[in-house]
């Protein structure tokens, strides 16, 4: 052995069910991924059917966000967009919003993750220019703007800039393609987003992965730059294989675009969704979850065989 | 017409020159057609900017569009939160759209009617409050109509001259609205009221049509010619090089 082994004490596997647990009603929760991206679905899901309720969330937003519109867990959507990516604007979102039945904070997608930075250096706020002239500032009168100390280069005063409140979090979540036991998280993909500063925004992390392996398996399966979720920040992990399905999880998988076209076609009517809720959101675990995604593609093959 | 373009392909040339002089910088347009245009000017005279693959790197071979495994001349490493260091730093020209654009160039793509309870969820701010006042940005609207260029938009998304006017030397520095393209004509803000105003008539297309379509007085100076038509070289590099499934054509909307 190349170095000294140091038996591990730490264990913080959980199951989505346990994480449940951990939640209550009026948290703030973080969701990482980014619009259709290496979402924690199968963590959210286990929100949607849970009793929680009045939640704010926190999210470069996807179906993460559509998903629990369409539940009713949510009171307040915080974020820098709400996106299908293959289908711009998520369905379920834009009926909530059209309804009226959510209250949201739009901000520019900058502006959100300076948001995201404040809360995981424990700063008040981080200054802008972004939101200046539009209306971002009409739509969210708490975001105050504040003075420069420093002369411009003008030399009267100090520039007027926007101060972007720290998105303080309760609890985050979010999806790697691998950890160990101990909470160390690795991604493989082109793109971290802002998983690492969702977790050192928020008091607790829970976070999923494809697979949970050894330490000393990291770098066999990707650089050191990989490992950018230090488990200082994490306090919980869930295996979930397949757990950011349907949306995109690479190098383990491509988004599910299939089903995400049946998903947001359940926005259109009561009926669709009802539809939809029951193949799927009633699954009462992760695991019965794939298996009602995978009847589906069965049945599919033998129809189109 | 000198050639067999067509008005798509006019459209990507018209985008294409909004680069012009940019020289090295991230050149950043959205949507098919604008993309196809900022593929074209590296191309061809604007080789120094540099572009993404629209995911996750910045690429130096010119990639034809609709080919996600299209081999890729890597230079960096672009994730996306790595892009707000480009936006904030100014070096970038973004191609946006805009569901509506007023006179001044105020544009929203954010939602139609009240904000809070909109009659139409368009698609948010997205980026544009930040890119407006920190680098140069341009307009691609295929729909030319009274209902997307209107006297005052229902949001704004991304402020316009009148706007940034009230603000810091430092923002007015940084903002700039190249070029707004639209499928009837091209226009800017080139006169001292900051007024949007015509550059030129698409072939085919009168200043007439352009007048009535519009639901603003638009500035009308004198000797206005037509958009210029694609060279054979940039509509070869266009339909066998850039963009040989023609997707160019399913993004545009013929009135």
């Amino acid at each position: 052995m190349g170095c000294s082994s140091v038996e591990v004490v730490i264990d913080k596997k959980m199951t989505e069910t346990e994480v449940i647990e951990e939640l209550s009603d009026g948290m703030t929760i973080g969701i990482g991924g980014w619009g259709s991206r290496r979402k924690p679905m199968s963590l959210v899901r286990a929100i949607a059917r849970s009793n929680l309720k009045d939640l704010t969330i926190v999210s470069y937003g996807g179906p993460d966000i559509g998903l629990l519109c369409a539940t009713g867990k949510i009171r307040k959507a915080i974020y820098g967009f709400v996106s299908l990516d293959s289908i711009p604007l998520e369905p379920h979102f834009r009926n909530a919003k059209q309804e009226g039945t959510i209250e949201t904070s739009e901000l520019d997608e900058g502006a959100f993750y300076l948001g995201l930075l404040a809360a995981a250096h424990r700063m008040p706020f981080y200054p802008t220019r972004a939101g200046l002239g539009s209306d971002m500032l009409m739509m969210n009168p708490e975001i105050k703007t504040i003075e420069s100390p420093y002369k411009s280069s003008d030399g009267e005063k100090g520039e007027e800039l926007v101060a972007i409140p720290a998105l303080n979090l309760d609890v985050s979540l979010i999806h790697m393609n691998r950890a160990d036991l101990q909470g160390n998280g690795q991604f493989l993909g082109p793109d971290l987003y802002f998983d690492d500063l969702f977790a050192k925004a928020a008091k607790r992390t829970f976070m999923s992965c494809e697979k949970i392996i050894p330490t000393e398996d990291f770098l066999k399966e990707g650089s050191v730059h990989t490992l950018k979720i230090p488990r200082l920040f994490v306090n919980g992990v869930i295996e979930a294989p397949r757990g950011a399905h349907f949306t995109e999880c690479p190098p383990d998988y491509d988004r599910d675009e299939v089903f995400q076209s049946e998903y947001a076609a359940s926005a259109k009517d009561s009926q669709s969704w009802e539809n939809f809720k029951q193949k799927y959101l009633e699954a009462t675990s992760h695991q019965e979850y794939l298996k009602a995604v995978d009847s589906r593609t069965q049945i599919e093959e033998s129809q189109n065989g | 017409m000198a050639n067999d373009a067509t008005i798509d392909e006019i459209c990507v040339t018209a985008i294409a020159d909004s680069f012009r002089g940019d020289g090295e910088i991230l050149c950043n347009p959205i949507g098919n057609i604008p993309v196809i245009a900022g593929r074209l000017a590296k191309a061809t005279f604007e080789p120094a900017m540099v572009m993404t693959d629209t995911v996750s790197v910045l690429a130096a071979n010119t990639i034809p569009i609709g080919e996600p495994n299209a081999e890729k001349l890597v230079e960096a490493w672009m994730p996306y939160r790595d892009l707000f260091d480009i936006v904030w730093s100014g070096r970038r020209h973004i191609v946006m759209g805009a569901s509506q654009i007023d006179p001044h160039g105020n544009q929203n793509f954010a939602a139609i009617g009240d904000w809070k309870k909109p009659k139409a969820q368009l698609l948010g701010l997205r980026g544009a409050p930040g890119n407006l006042v920190n680098n140069t940005t341009s307009y691609w609207i295929p729909n030319h109509s009274t209902r997307s260029f209107v006297q005052k938009v229902d949001i704004v998304s991304g402020p316009g001259y009148d706007r940034i006017s009230q603000l810091s030397n430092e923002i007015q520095q940084n903002h700039e609205i190249r070029k707004i393209v639209s499928n009837l004509g091209v226009f800017n803000f080139s006169n001292s009221e900051k007024r949007m105003q015509l550059v030129s008539n698409h072939p085919d297309v009168t200043i007439d049509e352009i007048v009535t379509s519009t639901g603003f007085e638009l500035l009308i100076p004198d000797g206005i010619e037509e958009t210029r038509i694609p060279t054979k070289e940039e509509l070869k590099l266009i339909r066998e090089v850039i963009d040989p499934h023609s997707l160019r054509k399913s993004e545009f909307v013929k009135k």
